[in-house]
């Protein structure tokens, strides 16, 4: 049978507010444990939430930036469950009014193809601290700074047919959220958090089946290899007679397994009601309208003009507008150069690379975008090759000196006198009779063409990379037909 | 000294006649002398107030003093005092000594007033006779073996007793004016919003508000003028300028507009409570005042909206206390759900139990919209009973209570009919309404409280009836035996 899986993201944004959603304290990350958790988030007795004005301009920015509707009224409720790290014992959170209503991205698909997902909504509340199990010698240790920090909870609508469009979806948001500055999104840092509800049904069917729900994947690749996971689990269940039951559950990426947390009928009975210690947050078109005007050029419409102004393929634009520093950098590069196609292959080739292979991102990159026009702008001028180029950029990057002095010091400057070619030409010739002679008796072109291209290669060796291949090419085209 | 009222006392302050010094010195030393009797205070602050009063008398002294600068007064135990131990009548917070105070009880000591202690209370303000504290029952100044009322029992004995002239209170469902009326006492519990919460501890958050019990209407609006005003700290305090509440209280109240609610009066009623209201009232006629029926159709369903409303709330409030953060913690928890278990059936009593049991049953799936909402759409309708009738009187009045201070134990076994106690309050807590209850005459030797409900925001109004009243009665200077 022919299963197809349908997969729902609840992301969990941290917004970058300086304070807490509900107190003054701050929500600086890393800091020693219980020094950034005051009264209010201790839930000492008497202590009210006073909501952060913050939270709610983010809310409604990211409300805008998926065009959905803003609610003029949402309301705080308290969601009842007793753990260690949950100091109220109830998180205030929004059940009934939200703040994002009915909303739709777009996301991009590696076919350079596009697809609609809708988002159901999005609500504030606040995070729970930190249960630490271990170095506590069989005791549990509760670090309170990371509670209340404010969240945005976003849930999508079950539109997502793979692993591969929920992936798709998450770095969709991630740039959304980046780009708008509501989120550092550090998903190591647990800045964004993703649940995965997952089930399948056999393709054709309308009816959806039972569902899991996978709890904190905190990475792309994991997102995409516990869906995965998910899935076949549920489709060999199946297939064998068995019954998906709907639970919660937990992916363990060593083993790449999903286990069971708790079935549905251990679940919590939340007991959501209104929070009496908060209004209903009033906002009216003029604010609405307000932060509006705050909303940056987004993912989608940057997309689309670097392919109608730089002319650049989509399948170019898609991974350069993915975040804004690197959309930056590709501007920057493109407009210093005059050439925005090779802007954006320097960019996501050597770049992209280096930075893999350092694991950083654009901000730390050690070339700036200027440097990098300048580098550009000596294989225009006809200074260096492209090859050559590529060593100098790692030069650059390793912090050798800028473009010009490795150029000159390490003597990389592209042999351009004829003079110099034509002996190096002839010193090849010379030295390779027989590739000569291959050459001149090849009949098909094509076959040809490839032996001349031998050649140019030796002389290329011979020069040390530094010699114009145009001129080399010409040089020994001529040479070659005097035979 | 201790007869004098807290605006008698300020004036005397004011003129040199004494000190706060001794003034709080005496204070103390009668607390310690008589409150084995009625065990009214469950702390005593002796150092920190001697302290207070002696800088009160360096400002009066400088000429910065303001009315209350000076004056003992003592705090329910559900307000949090920085360093001074905060119980709220319950084992769970017996060691509990907050780092922070209250807004009340910062704007008190803004104003110069001197805390000398912290009253007995019903645990966490859940019940109508001080018998659920875990410091003990409170008694009844007025007779050995009568409960004050409650949840504010402590505050309104202390004041009864004159071992103080005034005191903070709060008021859920009638928990300042029912003592109020139980003891002979001026309660007031303001428009909700009036006076900030933070740091008084929640049992209902939306219906818990601060208010008073003094003597006198006059003190009340000494006191509410140094506890009224907005503040950041809490959402719900309402952003809006307070008068001086002194200035109104000798307004004529000639063509004051009294309803008097026909559901108040009903047969049920008691006829001698009935006949000792309508007695009250008649005075206020022959102050010039107007009065007419009126009716608020849905009373009958505010004592049942609000066993659902205020359990509800308070189920969620106490889910802190988990003996994890502060307060009581069980020996040897086993493991997290052990931990919660015995810390929180041992901190807890009986009554406060058996409230987050009805909170948590009431918000449970499958419950929450018969119980909750609709009790909150019985909520707007009570609201809309009182609005209505707000358009045609100034005033509502009616009795405090159904009967005068009835004995200990007499009701400890029938949670219903105790929780009748509040029949006449609890609507306006619903509603958000600011009332009074003062001293209206005496039932079998024991007094009974009128009490007068306002418009929203219309403490003024009201704070100038109840003067008016007490400028041509006397029941609010009958005290009781051994008192004086």
């Amino acid at each position: 049978m022919q299963w197809e899986t349908v997969i729902g993201l609840e992301v969990h944004v941290q917004l970058a507010t300086q304070s807490k959603i509900f107190s003054g304290a701050s929500t600086n990350y890393g800091a020693e444990p219980n020094t950034q958790a005051c009264a209010i988030d201790l839930a000492m007795p008497g202590m009210l939430p006073v909501l952060n004005e913050g939270a709610v301009r983010m809310a409604v920015k990211f409300g805008l930036a998926v065009n959905a509707d803003i609610a003029h009224r949402s309301v705080f409720d308290r969601k009842n469950y007793f753990y260690a790290d949950l100091p109220k014992g109830y998180q205030i959170s929004q059940m009934y009014y939200p703040i994002v209503g009915r909303g739709e991205v777009s996301i991009n698909l590696p076919d350079n193809s596009t697809r609609p997902v809708g988002i159901h909504h999005a609500h504030m509340e606040e995070d729970a601290g930190k249960s630490l199990h271990e170095d506590f010698h069989g005791q549990t240790g509760i670090d309170l700074n990371r509670a209340g920090t404010p969240l945005l909870e976003i849930v999508s609508e079950p539109d997502m047919r793979s692993a591969e469009q929920a992936a798709a979806y998450l770095r969709k948001i991630h740039s959304i959220v980046t780009y708008l500055g509501i989120s550092d999104g550090d998903m190591s840092q647990g800045s964004m958090r993703c649940d995965c509800n997952v089930s399948v049904r056999p393709v054709g069917q309308e009816e959806f089946g039972t569902r899991t729900e996978i709890k904190n994947v905190n990475s792309f690749r994991f997102v995409e290899k516990a869906i995965n996971t998910e899935a076949e689990r549920q489709i060999e269940l199946i297939e064998d007679g068995g019954t998906v039951e709907q639970e919660t559950r937990l992916y363990d990426a060593d083993r790449n397994e999903t286990r069971s947390m708790r079935t549905k009928e251990f679940a919590n009975d939340y007991r959501y009601f209104p929070d009496p210690d908060l209004l209903p947050v009033e906002i009216d078109d003029d604010y609405i309208n307000d932060v509006r005007g705050e909303l940056p050029e987004l993912p989608d419409e940057k997309q689309a003009r670097f392919t109608r102004d730089y002319g650049l393929s989509e399948a170019d634009a898609a991974p350069l507008v993915q975040n804004q520093a690197q959309a930056d950098y590709f501007e920057t590069v493109a407009k210093a150069s005059g050439d925005p196609r090779q802007a954006a292959n320097w960019i996501m080739g050597e770049l992209a690379r280096l930075m893999n292979q350092n694991d950083i991102t654009i901000d730390q990159c050690p070339v700036s975008a200027e440097s990098l026009a300048t580098l550009m702008g000596r294989i225009q001028d006809g200074t260096i090759s492209t090859k050559i180029a590529k060593q100098v950029f790692e030069a650059l990057w390793n912090g050798e000196g800028t473009t010009d002095e490795i150029i000159e010091n390490q003597g990389l400057k592209q042999v351009s006198d004829s003079g110099e070619i034509e002996s190096l030409v002839d010193q090849v010739l010379s030295e390779n009779p027989e590739m000569v002679e291959d050459y001149l008796g090849e009949e098909v072109a094509k076959k040809q063409k490839k032996k001349f291209n031998a050649l140019v290669g030796q002389v290329m060796k011979a020069s040390q990379g530094k010699a114009n291949p145009a001129q080399v090419n010409d040089i020994l085209q001529s040479k070659l037909s005097k035979n | 000294m201790h007869t004098k009222t807290l605006s008698e006392l300020s004036r005397m302050l004011d003129s040199g006649e004494t000190s706060s010094e001794e003034l709080t010195r005496e204070t103390l030393d009668r607390i310690k002398a008589q409150d084995s009797r009625y065990n009214s205070f469950i702390t005593l602050a002796e150092e920190q107030a001697m302290a207070s009063a002696r800088q009160a008398d360096e400002q009066r002294a400088s000429g910065k003093a303001s009315a209350l600068t000076g004056v003992p007064f003592a705090h329910k135990d559900i307000f949090c005092t920085r360093d001074l131990r905060t119980t709220c009548g319950s084992r769970m917070l017996d060691n509990f000594v907050p780092p922070y105070n209250s807004t009340v009880a910062e704007k008190l000591d803004e104003a110069g007033a001197v805390c000398v202690g912290k009253t007995n209370m019903d645990e966490f303000a859940m019940g109508s006779s001080n018998e659920t504290s875990y410091y003990g029952p409170v008694t009844n100044p007025w007779g050995d073996k009568l409960v004050p009322g409650g949840s504010s029992g402590g505050s309104a004995a202390a004041v009864a007793a004159r071992l103080v002239a005034g005191a903070t209170a709060t008021d859920t469902g009638g928990s300042i004016r029912q003592p109020a009326a139980l003891c002979g006492l001026t309660g007031l519990k303001p428009t909700y919003g009036r006076i900030s919460r933070y740091g008084m501890i929640a049992f209902a958050s939306s219906l818990d508000q601060a208010g008073t019990l003094t003597r006198t209407a006059e003190d009340s609006a000494l006191m509410l003028n140094a506890m009224a005003g907005f503040d950041p700290r809490d959402s719900t305090c309402m952003d809006r300028a307070v008068p001086d509440y002194t200035e109104g209280l000798n307004n004529d109240i000639k063509g004051l507009r009294i309803g008097l609610p026909t559901e108040f009066f009903s047969d049920d009623l008691d006829p001698v409570m009935a006949q000792q209201v309508r007695e009250a009232i008649r005075e206020y006629e022959r102050l010039g005042a107007t009065v007419t029926e009126i009716s608020l159709p849905h009373s009958h369903l505010a004592v049942p909206a609000y066993y659902v409303i205020a359990p509800a709330e308070c189920s969620a409030n106490l889910s802190r206390f988990d003996g994890v953060r502060y307060g009581h913690r069980c020996e040897n928890p086993q493991d997290l759900n052990d931990l919660y278990l015995r810390s929180r059936s041992e901190g807890f009593g009986e009554e406060v139990k058996r409230r987050i049991l009805v909170g948590t049953y009431a918000l449970s799936a499958g419950f929450f919209d018969a119980y909750y909402l609709k009790a909150q759409k019985v909520r707007r309708l009570i609201q809309q009973d009182f609005i209505q009738a707000f358009e045609k009187v100034d005033v509502i009045m009616g009795p405090t209570s159904p009967s005068p201070a009835f004995a200990q134990g007499d009701k400890t076994d029938d949670p219903v009919n105790m929780y009748l106690e509040d029949v006449f309050t609890i609507s306006t807590n619903l509603a958000g309404l600011p009332a009074m209850s003062i001293p209206g005459g005496m039932v079998n030797n024991l007094p009974i409280g009128l009490q007068i409900i306002g418009n929203y925001f219309d403490e003024g109004r009201l704070l100038n009836a109840a003067h008016q009243f007490q400028k041509v009665t006397d029941w609010h200077e009958k005290a009781p035996e051994g008192a004086v």
